[in-house]
């Protein structure tokens, strides 16, 4: 049992990262992550951390130097979000074509332009093809056990990819809230010390990041992706292992009130939080409606998604990031292609809203889940709507 | 540099492989197997995208007999980064043995000056423990011989083609070494494989150094420069006896020439043998001669 504690979520992230005693730290400042790297260069400085905090120039060079100092062994950390993310974004994809462990807290924010600081879920959407086991916290205890979880998943020998943990941005990681932090001795008893299976090392000579033509390019992928599809299982046991040490269990799907449930909201990250309150009062209203929340994003968990959602007749997706003049809320299209070919399906309706962090109410939830209902038994499923916008 | 070459005072071992892909008369191959030389097998090196990658690692093939990766095209000196800095904090803590081992990052002309600047400048800064080279053949080789920002006055690029209006390249040459110098490092200089004992005593010596160190490496490439591939030590060896590439060394902010040429020949026999200069007049080449002549005095006045 951890030491409950009124903690910021990012300095809960940061201790967690220091309990998680990383090597290397390589991180530029940005709008709304700056508490996590803030807190983190004092604990190098306060030497609570022994660790090569790099101040880079940049994000590409944070995630360059990640990549370096993952290759060389070290288990490495950073943080970014929004325009950072999206400038690293090509070092982000080699990351993993590389299959080096790094562990990075998403403080999700908006995409420009226009410019704006604040909260949505558009930057890490913008990466869901870049390979990384992505991963979103609901609330700031969350925050906490999966940094801790993140670095035991990426390293698993299994695995080795690099983890993306996306905590909403101010909705998260500005809020304080009680959370029970873990002592140093039990996180490092659960998480052992990385040791790397390859590493750049003159005494086991080897090249890394050699280039692949045509005729080696598609078998390299093939692995590639076959071997983050297979990642699940490993997610799912380190999860496992962690309830049983901590006693707060994890899954890559979490079901809430879906039991003959006709109307499923799903959705990632913090707003849940607010759809569970709405899904509450529509119960106690006799409406039978339920939440399903997506952990683990990528790898996409198709089976757990298909049979959480099976029974329902209508499911509301809310995205908080368009694919603009696409197929509307990305994580809604790509439900609904997973559920194209089931034959026990409810109809997908994909609601995009709480853009940029404008905040989504408990009766909006309600209002949308009334609207999507409608929709389906009028037969006029839009392809997307945008809601909370002002015509 | 009044000495006489002996090849066997250069250890025998080969750390770049033969059977690489580069083109015949590679100037950067030669220098890499010298710098190799001096540096030795406790040596990571951080290679960007360029000619040097392409030619000595298609999957499964390697030509490196050290520890070598490669990541993307701007951010050599990033990656060299990150793994000193590995090394430094897994040393401290007891995970791998205490051991000098260099740490390098390279990039040819365009991967250093033009877009891997920032993270080079970045790398110089916070001090790293490392060598960076850069391997200059002046222009962007791998892609077809574009030109970079080192790409000299006057050639002729395929994106700076000498034409009815045009002379080729219309800027004078970026000077990477003096804003290497700029971040006051303790140590910068310029190398060209054409001199093999000065590159490998250079590369030597940057390796006793602590701290972040810049060594530019003046590499002739037949294949962009329009050359025999036969012509690659001679035509570096035109480029230092003109003036128009001069060996120096930046020792803690005190700059000394490795070789004093005594008469300089004339940038017109170092012009001569190269196709990217052949559409230059002789005005073209007086204008060029001024500014080498101007810029080799400034030289003299700085060394010590």
């Amino acid at each position: 049992m951890g030491k409950l504690t009124g903690i910021e979520v990012s300095i809960a992230c940061s201790e967690a990262v220091t309990l998680c005693d990383v090597d290397v730290i390589a991180a530029y400042p940005i709008t709304p992550q700056t508490h996590i790297v803030e807190h983190l260069s004092e604990q190098v400085a306060e030497g609570h951390l022994d660790a090569e905090y790099i101040k880079v120039e940049s994000e590409h060079s944070a995630m360059s130097c990640c990549v370096g100092s993952s290759a060389a062994g070290a288990r490495t950390f950073t943080s970014t979000c929004s325009q950072g993310l999206a400038l690293m974004h090509e070092i982000v994809m080699i990351a993993s074509g590389l299959r080096l462990p790094i562990v990075m807290a998403v403080a999700t924010r908006t995409l420009s332009a226009p410019l704006s600081i604040w909260g949505d879920q558009s930057d890490v959407m913008s990466e869901r093809d870049s390979g990384w086991i992505t991963i979103f916290a609901e609330n700031g205890q969350e925050v906490f056990d999966l940094t801790v979880q993140s670095f035991r998943i990426a390293e698993d020998e299994r695995v080795l990819f690099p983890v993306m943990l996306c905590l909403d941005g101010f909705h998260l990681s500005h809020v304080i809230e009680p959370i029970e932090l873990e002592s140093k001795e039990d996180v490092q008893a659960w998480l052992p010390p990385y040791k790397a299976k390859y590493r750049l090392d003159p005494d086991n000579v080897l090249s890394m990041g050699a280039f692949a033509m045509p005729d080696y390019f598609s078998e390299i992928k093939k692995q590639q992706n076959e071997a983050l599809r297979g990642t699940l299982p490993v997610i799912k046991e380190v999860f496992k292992d962690f309830g049983d040490r901590f006693g707060r269990y994890y899954e890559p799907v979490t079901r809430y009130q879906t039991e003959e449930a006709e109307t499923i909201i799903v959705m990632a990250g913090a707003f849940a939080g607010t759809a569970r309150l709405a899904v509450d009062t529509m119960r106690a209203a006799g409406k039978k409606v339920g939440l399903v929340t997506i952990k683990v994003f990528r790898p996409f968990p198709f089976e757990e998604i298909t049979e959480a959602l099976a029974g329902a007749k209508t499911a509301v997706v809310i995205d908080r990031a368009l694919s603009v003049a696409g197929p509307g809320g990305p994580m809604a299209s790509e439900i609904r292609s997973a559920l194209y070919h089931e034959q026990k399906k409810p109809a997908v309706v994909s609601m995009v809203g709480g853009l940029s962090g404008r905040d989504v109410f408990q009766e909006q939830f309600i209002e949308l889940v009334e609207r999507a209902e409608a929709c389906v038994a009028s037969g006029k499923i839009p392809q997307y709507e945008m809601f909370g916008v002002r015509e | 540099m009044e000495q006489i070459f002996v090849p066997r005072v250069l250890p025998v071992k080969e750390y770049f492989a033969p059977g690489h892909r580069g083109c015949q008369g590679c100037g950067p191959a030669l220098a890499f197997r010298h710098m190799l030389k001096a540096l030795g097998p406790r040596t990571i090196l951080a290679n960007a995208t360029g000619c040097s990658e392409i030619i000595s690692s298609p999957y499964p093939l390697t030509s490196w007999r050290i520890p070598w990766i490669h990541v993307a095209f701007e951010n050599a000196a990033a990656v060299a980064s990150g793994i000193e800095s590995a090394y430094k904090v897994m040393m401290r803590k007891g995970k791998i043995p205490q051991e000098r081992v260099n740490f390098v990052g390279m990039a040819g002309d365009g991967g250093t000056g033009d877009i891997g600047l920032q993270a080079l400048s970045g790398a110089l800064e916070r001090g790293h423990d490392m060598i960076y080279v850069c391997y200059d053949n002046e222009a962007y080789m791998n892609t077809g011989i574009q030109r970079s920002g080192l790409t000299p006055f006057g050639a002729s690029t395929t994106t700076s083609p000498a034409g009815k209006i045009s002379k080729g390249q219309p800027t004078w040459k970026k000077d990477m070494p003096a804003i290497a110098a700029a971040h006051h490092i303790p140590y910068v200089a310029t190398a060209c494989a054409s001199y093999p004992l000065d590159l490998y005593e250079k590369f030597a010596k940057a390796a006793k150094i602590e701290g972040p160190k810049y060594i530019h490496i003046l590499a002739p490439c037949p294949t962009g420069w329009r050359c025999g591939s036969d012509e690659t030590v001679e035509i570096g060896r035109a480029a230092v006896e003109s003036g128009i590439f001069n060996l120096f060394e930046i020792t803690n902010g005190k700059k000394t020439l490795s070789l004093k040429v005594p008469e300089r020949r004339p940038v017109a026999d170092y012009f001569k043998p190269q196709g990217r200069f052949r559409h230059l007049k002789e005005d073209d080449i007086a204008y060029i001669q001024k500014k080498v002549d101007e810029d080799y005095e400034l030289l003299l006045s700085e060394v010590e």
